[in-house]
């Protein structure tokens, strides 16, 4: 992959240690960079803990209308489902991430440049040490209320923690690649915000924050799944949380995650060079 | 040890100019216009040019950071752009007007973070910081989040992060942008002991030409993507004919004709004359014979004049 090429010359075992040791200390420093900001951290719990009520009662009522299931939910799985896509809502990240945007913008890139090491595997790094923050930060607290005031359903494999934190794991590298691309559109455009808008629109309706894609005809959730990072961001943690398939189909949720976050990732590396090659930086 | 060498090194924009409302013409603008550089290990080089001349941009393709659109480039035997990784291992670079800091982590966090980006052996590190710490005066500020720092604190901080992986080239684009009397004193000194030591060749990139004549030994003056001028501060004034000039006061308006080879009379108020000479002993033997005369000075040749005579001669007429 161009990513750890670009780093190393051969992929031996020390140059694999030293790569690790290197992404876990900028993974660290991510971690504590995003946990300075506390206060932002209780506002958006508090976001997030209202929007989960609201969404839980339209699905309640939804699934109320439907009978015992709908798309092969129960009403308790559906709760979780929403509680679970709340917490996942600041781990993976869906929104607001433009450093590298107004980086480009500022010209600041530039330092990016300079140090020896990928740009991608640099912001890929930090941002799963924010993740790793933000799940324990921004996770559990609105599950826990979900629970408290709802019947949420709670997995019933021991299998499925594993799975469910792997696929939360991919789901924060799909999710990172997405927004890398978003903000590296500004490369060329400068003023990405037309870029942002069209994935703040699509990406909470095909990655299934909204509604669960299951709720969409079947072949419009075959083209999402297979054609789109979409429901690989949201869909599959939360889908695996709450065991609405078997096992089998949960390996192979992760197997479509898996495929987005390395296509997602080298399609990041081919966006950067391109840019580099073409770039002009920012005031002098 | 020649460790920059830079033969017929250009780059082009495409600047896209609007004729109409719906016409928009293409241009191609050289920023940088065939430079030839070479610099050997320990030197400490002053890269001067009026805003837009091209610095930064050669700056940028000398760390690999921007595609040279034509010409050869090697810095410390390295191709920049496409070993632009390995490249960053050996050269640090200082962006006066740009961070590497991290904003929202103290100093001494960003400085171990970019021990583990550069690889840095522990006792290396501890090593480069510790100099660092007594000759930058850090150790105040070492826990405060980059975003709290003053200009100059951060100056130094920046200067620390670039040096902690022992480069071998320290590029600096206007490292005293900005910085007040002290705070400039502090890194052109740090500097000039960096610079005194002669395994660290420094590219200094400035408008402050004071930074230039108390650290560099020789200046490359680059006008509209060209090199007027390489050599020392002494070529520069011999080449444009930069003279000192003598000052003189009298108590009474001094009247004597002066007709001394080398000697201009620049102006002139009766009681002040001020003299442009190449030798100020003739000079000074005839205004003390003929006059009453009760004060003389010596201005020594202003940088700043001969830097402002070079940028406003057309490039091309010169060098």
């Amino acid at each position: 992959m161009g990513l750890v090429t670009a780093t190393v010359d051969r992929l031996t075992f020390r140059n694999f240690t030293e790569l690790a040791s290197l992404t876990g200390a900028i993974a660290a420093s991510g971690f504590r960079r995003f946990s300075t900001y506390r206060q932002a951290t209780v506002a958006s719990l508090v976001t997030n803990t209202m929007f989960g009520f609201l969404r839980t009662y339209v699905m309640l009522a939804i699934v109320g209308t439907a009978g015992a299931t709908l798309a092969g939910y129960t009403g308790a799985q559906l709760a979780g489902y929403v509680w679970v896509g709340q917490g996942l809502l600041g781990v993976v990240l869906l929104w607001g991430w433009n450093d590298l945007a107004e980086r480009i913008r500022s010209g600041d890139v530039v330092t990016d440049l300079m140090r020896p090491i990928h740009p991608v595997l640099s912001y890929l790094s930090a941002d799963l040490g924010r993740a790793a923050y933000a799940m324990m930060f921004r996770f559990l607290p609105p599950i826990v209320v979900g629970a408290l005031v709802f019947q949420i359903y709670l997995p019933k494999d021991l299998v499925t923690y594993p799975l469910f934190l792997i696929s939360v794991l991919l789901a924060v590298i799909v999710c990172f690649a997405c927004r890398y691309l978003v903000n590296a559109s500004a490369f060329w455009l400068l003023d990405h915000r037309g870029v942002t808008m069209f994935w703040l629109f699509t990406s909470g309706i095909m990655g299934g924050l909204y509604f669960p894609v299951h709720f969409l005809p079947d072949w419009a959730v075959a083209l999402l799944w297979f054609g789109t990072p979409g429901p690989s961001l949201l869909q599959a943690p939360m889908d695996i949380f709450v065991e609405r398939d078997g096992v089998a189909i949960r390996v192979g949720l992760i197997g479509i995650q898996l495929f987005w976050a390395v296509l997602l990732l080298w399609v990041c590396t081919v966006v950067q060079r391109r840019a580099e090659r073409k770039m002009v930086i920012q005031g002098g | 040890m020649r460790v920059i060498d830079v033969r017929g090194l250009r780059k082009e924009f495409t600047v896209r100019v609007r004729k109409t409302m719906l016409r928009r013409e293409k241009r191609v603008v050289a920023a940088v216009d065939g430079v030839d550089l070479r610099v050997e290990r320990g030197e400490l080089l002053g890269y001067l040019g009026p805003n837009g001349a091209g610095k930064s941009t050669t700056l940028k393709m000398l760390t690999g950071v921007l595609h040279p659109t034509a010409g050869h480039v090697s810095v410390c035997g390295f191709t920049p752009v496409p070993q632009r990784i390995k490249l960053a291992r050996r050269i640090g670079v200082v962006f006066g007007q740009r961070s590497q800091l991290w904003w929202d982590l103290p100093l001494r966090d960003s400085f171990d973070l970019l021990k583990a980006i550069y690889r840095v052996p522990g006792e290396q590190h501890a090593a480069q910081l510790k100099r660092c710490r007594d000759l930058l005066d850090l150790d105040s500020f070492m826990d405060t989040p980059v975003r709290q720092l003053s200009l100059g604190q951060r100056m130094r901080g920046e200067l620390t992060a670039s040096l902690l992986h022992s480069p071998e080239i320290l590029f600096l684009d206007e490292p005293t942008i900005g910085l007040d009397v002290v705070s400039k004193q502090a890194v052109r000194g740090f500097l000039a002991e960096l610079g005194a030591r002669g395994d660290t060749t420094i590219v200094l990139t400035t408008h402050d030409l004071a930074d230039i004549e108390r650290l560099c030994s020789r200046i490359v003056v680059i006008d509209h993507g060209k090199v007027v001028h390489d050599g020392s501060i002494q070529d520069l004034h011999l080449r444009y004919g930069s003279r000192r000039r003598v000052i003189a006061d009298f108590d009474v308006a001094f009247t004597y004709p002066v007709d001394l080879p080398g000697v201009v009379l620049e102006s002139s108020t009766g009681t002040r004359l001020v003299f442009a000479v190449d030798e100020v002993g003739p000079l000074a033997a005839v205004l003390a014979a003929n006059g009453s005369l009760r004060d003389l000075s010596i201005a020594e040749p202003e940088i700043e004049d001969v830097i402002s005579r070079l940028y406003q001669t057309p490039a091309g007429q010169v060098g």
